[in-house]
């Protein structure tokens, strides 16, 4: 009964959110803004109008019907952009081939997840949902706006680059070649894996484009005297290769060690990929200065280490080193739990290395922009920018702040003022079984959510 | 004259860390240090402005604001601006007893059994693991180390994080035999029904209920004996059994792993039976105590919580899991921080700061990582707070030790100066500046 009362109430509250990506206004007065890209404005205002950002300045003054928050003693900053999340995702790894460059996530979203509401507790407004990191060649990752409380496409970040996911080392060659018996096995057939699909792919362009014009060739040839060229199909596996090779989709590959690093760096300037991000990225730090001379970006966990073998010779300064060396980093979640804090994640850099604050805040917002091709857009306040921001109770790298508001285009999605206990949108009939029973004292850490789905795959 | 030696030290110590060293770790300092000038945390006696702390050794000598204590033979520390603490305890984690846990031949907590109280951390705690120094450079200078898995894992210890053996390291080797709560349901694989899992339940029980009587008949047969073993054939010895005898007599506490509502509901009566009333209870986990909060406090048993998990039923509050120590704590409920880490032990400040930010507040979070556990594990003689002939365990921090904007700045463990370096420290120094060469 009590699920039905909820229910009913959900539809009231988000009827009004459930038409398609909404806009909102708002004017946030008297705050100490966190630009990113231009310092720190004390005593500031922001105005939004219909989901954009008009003013940025002080004395601004709300237009007729505009919300206007006293923001005194609050800190107003960019919504925060983990550029890699699994958050809510329906599937997660599509494990039974080393590539599977025609998947996606576009289907595989859950908007209803509860914890897409968690995530908009902590100051998140966007993320990249990705595919798992089983295969060398994974899936395309989509970009979404956490505007919980409206459909799948609703959810999607509009105009954000497209991407895929790459993964080396340990997880595709156990699952495959340890799980499977096939290639790779080792970095060693990781590296072949990549280099003979992009081969591939590339001769199928030709032969394809080839067909195509043969093929016009006959079709317009009204005496139709000719022999009809032998098809070429059309595989969708292929395309997505090449629209990597021609920068239309972004790489962001699941990577530890600085050996694979350099390898995938190598394969990529001999076929002109560029603007890729290594995730993960435990042992970037070892080869700072190679990354930054191939304007390579990392995406790292704060302090995530030993957890397997892998990442055993890591360092939690090293988003440190890698800023210092002048690698565009960001701090990731990769965790539905790291998620809901990512600003204390981010302060880890200050304290694990000294990390400048004002850098240490780009880490979490328009580096991760830069890296899923959104900075025009999200990432910093800045007038023509998205609606998207928090309102925090104190410095967002304090671990006694709040998040008060969360705003996406302008759009209230959280308020921790009316913040009601049971955000579900969808009741969950497993529920009563769930909470009947779980110990956890002591909950070792074997794999990172990239490994969802998969295991039933390992044989072992 | 002293005073010049140990600037030849700490020169000495500079210089080491800035070329290639032959040995991983420095040596410590150690003797007569005194620490001027700083604010001093004392936990159990308020808080000191100006205050002076002076090491004897191993001991605290003393604690106060008489800076003319402080005699020519004693190092001084400058601390002014600076703070100082008692060093953490973390009464939850598996450190020392994993290396990597995807490796499982580095893994070394979960013996094969259901019932094994013959199990000992202290026998597989690795002094050399590589995620020691990352701890103890962060403050945290005592950890409970726990077996897991099956019904009884064995024996917890607790360890502090400076030394070369288990032996030199060890404070307590049974610092409590860990039970984990059999659940009426388990997470992912559980039974099918209720009925299913009840059944299961009572089972488990029932074992547990036939392991401690056996134990307590165990003790009696074999104290009686040794009391006067005139006439008397020696009973055999069963090592499971004898390993029990402590914890039948409330010696060695039982930490209990439980968590939800109506498992912590179940421990609870099955405390207050009175063959159980004997039984020093810890219960550890406790995700879902600020349910049953009053129960808690009622049965007087001290809670080991965490605050950086999800939260734990698809509409509980945000805020759950970061609310819940101080919900056990407004009940008054004795209340442990930890972690449950392994590799990340050095995160207890911050699992801290969330119970501090969200209605405990700095002053109790900081004793729920000190002085409690000190006391709910029986060491508080020895560990928990900065007040004269305690073990001097310690740190300086630049601020707030919750905030991740302060720096620990130097962590004393019974009276050595630890070299503040770590894998991830020197890896740092490595590769900062990778590619620079010497002058």
């Amino acid at each position: 009964m009590k699920n039905i009362v909820n229910m009913l109430l959900f539809l009231v509250v988000f009827s009004v959110g459930s038409l398609a990506q909404e806009k909102g206004s708002v004017l946030i007065q008297n705050a100490t803004l966190m630009t990113i890209t231009d310092g720190i404005i004390e005593n500031g205002d922001v105005l939004i109008v219909d989901g954009v950002i008009t003013g940025i300045g002080t004395d601004l003054s709300a237009p007729i019907g505009v919300e206007v928050v006293n923001g005194t003693g609050k800190y107003v900053m960019p919504g925060i952009i983990d550029a890699h999340s699994h958050l809510n995702t329906v599937s997660t790894n599509e494990a039974r081939n080393p590539v599977t460059a025609e998947v996606t996530m576009e289907e595989s979203i859950n908007p209803n997840s509860v914890s897409i509401y968690r995530a908009v507790a902590g100051g998140v407004t966007s993320i990249h949902l990705m595919h798992g990191s089983a295969n060398v060649i994974g899936g395309q990752g989509e970009t979404l706006k956490l505007r919980y409380g409206v459909s799948q496409d609703e959810m999607r970040f509009a105009d954000a680059k497209r991407t895929i996911k790459f993964a080396l080392g340990e997880n595709p060659t156990r699952v495959h070649g340890q799980g499977n018996g096939i290639q790779p096995r080792t970095r060693m057939g990781v590296e072949q894996i990549i280099r003979s699909h992009f081969d591939e792919a590339l001769d199928y362009r030709v032969r394809r484009e080839a067909y195509l014009v043969a093929k016009e060739a006959y079709e317009g040839d009204r005496r139709g005297r000719r022999v009809p060229p032998v098809p070429v199909a059309k595989n969708l596996r292929y395309d997505v290769l090449n629209d990597i090779i021609d920068g239309e989709i972004l790489v962001h590959c699941h990577s530890y060690r600085a050996d694979e690093i350099l390898m995938l760096m190598r394969v990529f300037n001999e076929y002109g990929i560029k603007n890729y991000t290594f995730q993960h990225a435990n042992e970037a730090f070892k080869v700072a200065p190679e990354i930054a001379k191939n304007s390579a970006y990392t995406s790292v966990f704060a302090d995530w280490w030993a957890y397997k073998f892998e990442v055993y010779y890591s360092t939690a300064y090293n988003a440190t080193i890698l800023n210092k060396n002048g690698v565009t980093n960001s701090i990731n979640s990769d965790s539905n739990e790291l998620i809901r804090h990512l600003n204390h994640e981010a302060a880890k850099t200050v304290r694990y290395g000294e990390t400048s604050e004002a850098d240490a805040l780009k880490m979490i917002t328009i580096n991760p922009a830069i890296q899923l091709g959104i900075d025009k857009m999200v990432g910093s306040l800045e007038v023509g920018k998205h609606g998207d921001i928090a309102i925090w109770s104190g410095h967002p790298l304090s671990i006694y702040s709040k998040v008060q508001q969360t705003y996406i285009d302008g759009k209230k999605y959280f308020d921790m003022l009316t913040d009601p206990a049971d955000m579900r949108i969808d009741v969950d009939s497993d529920d009563s079984y769930r909470e009947a029973g779980f110990n956890t004292f002591i909950q070792g850490r074997e794999e990172d959510a990239c490994m969802s789905d998969v295991f039933q795959f390992i044989k072992q | 004259m002293k005073s010049k030696k140990w600037n030849l030290v700490l020169a000495l110590l500079l210089i080491a860390s800035f070329t290639v060293q032959a040995q991983i770790t420095d040596k410590p300092n150690f003797g007569k240090i005194a620490i001027v000038d700083a604010t001093i945390h004392t936990v159990t006696d308020g808080t000191i402005k100006n205050g002076v702390i002076m090491l004897d050794g191993e001991k605290i000598g003393y604690v106060g604001t008489d800076r003319l204590k402080v005699s020519d033979e004693y190092h001084i520390i400058q601390a002014s601006g600076k703070h100082v603490y008692p060093g953490f305890m973390d009464s939850g984690t598996s450190l020392g007893l994993v290396e990597i846990n995807a490796v499982a031949v580095t893994v070394d907590n979960r013996e094969v059994g259901n019932m094994n109280p013959n199990m000992f951390a202290f026998t597989a705690f690795n002094p050399h693991s590589v995620s020691i120094p990352v701890t103890r450079v962060s403050g945290v200078t005592h950890v409970i180390t726990a077996p897991q898995g099956g019904l009884v894992s064995g024996q917890a210890a607790l360890m502090d994080l400076w030394g070369y053996s288990p032996d030199s390291m060890a404070i307590d080797i049974t610092a409590g035999i860990v039970l984990n709560w059999p659940s009426i349901r388990s997470r992912g694989r559980g039974p099918r029904n209720l009925e299913q899992a009840e059944k299961r339940y009572k089972e488990a029980i029932r074992n547990l209920n036939k392991l401690l009587d056996n134990a307590r008949f165990y003790e009696q047969m074999m104290s009686e004996y040794e009391a006067d073993a005139f006439e008397k054939i020696k009973p055999e010895k069963n090592q499971q059994l004898q390993t029990m005898r402590a914890l039948v007599k409330g010696e060695t506490p039982l930490i209990i792993a439980v968590s939800s509502e109506k498992d912590i509901l179940n421990a609870i009566e099955w405390a207050l039976h009175e063959d159980n009333i004997p039984l020093n209870i810890i219960f550890a986990g406790v995700e879902e105590g600020w349910r049953v909060a009053e129960q808690i406090a009622k049965a007087e048993i001290p809670c080991l919580v965490s605050t950086l998990y999800t939260p734990v039923r698809s509409y509980d509050h945000i805020h759950r899991p970061y609310e819940n120590p101080s919900a056990l704590l407004k009940a008054g409920v004795k209340v442990a921080i930890m972690t449950g880490e392994v590799e990340n032990v050095r995160n207890l400040p911050f699992n801290a700061g969330y119970a501090a930010a969200y209605g405990m507040g700095t002053e109790e979070a900081i004793k729920a990582v000190t002085i409690n556990p000190a006391e709910i594990f029986g060491v508080s003689s020895l560990l928990g707070s900065l007040e004269e002939g305690k073990q001097a365990n310690l740190f300086i921090s630049s601020g707030d030790p919750f905030e991740p904007l302060s720096q620990i700045e130097q962590v004393f463990i019974k009276g050595y100066q630890i070299p503040m370096d770590s894998r991830h420290t020197q890896l740092f120094e490595e590769f900062l500046d990778r590619d620079a060469t010497q002058e």
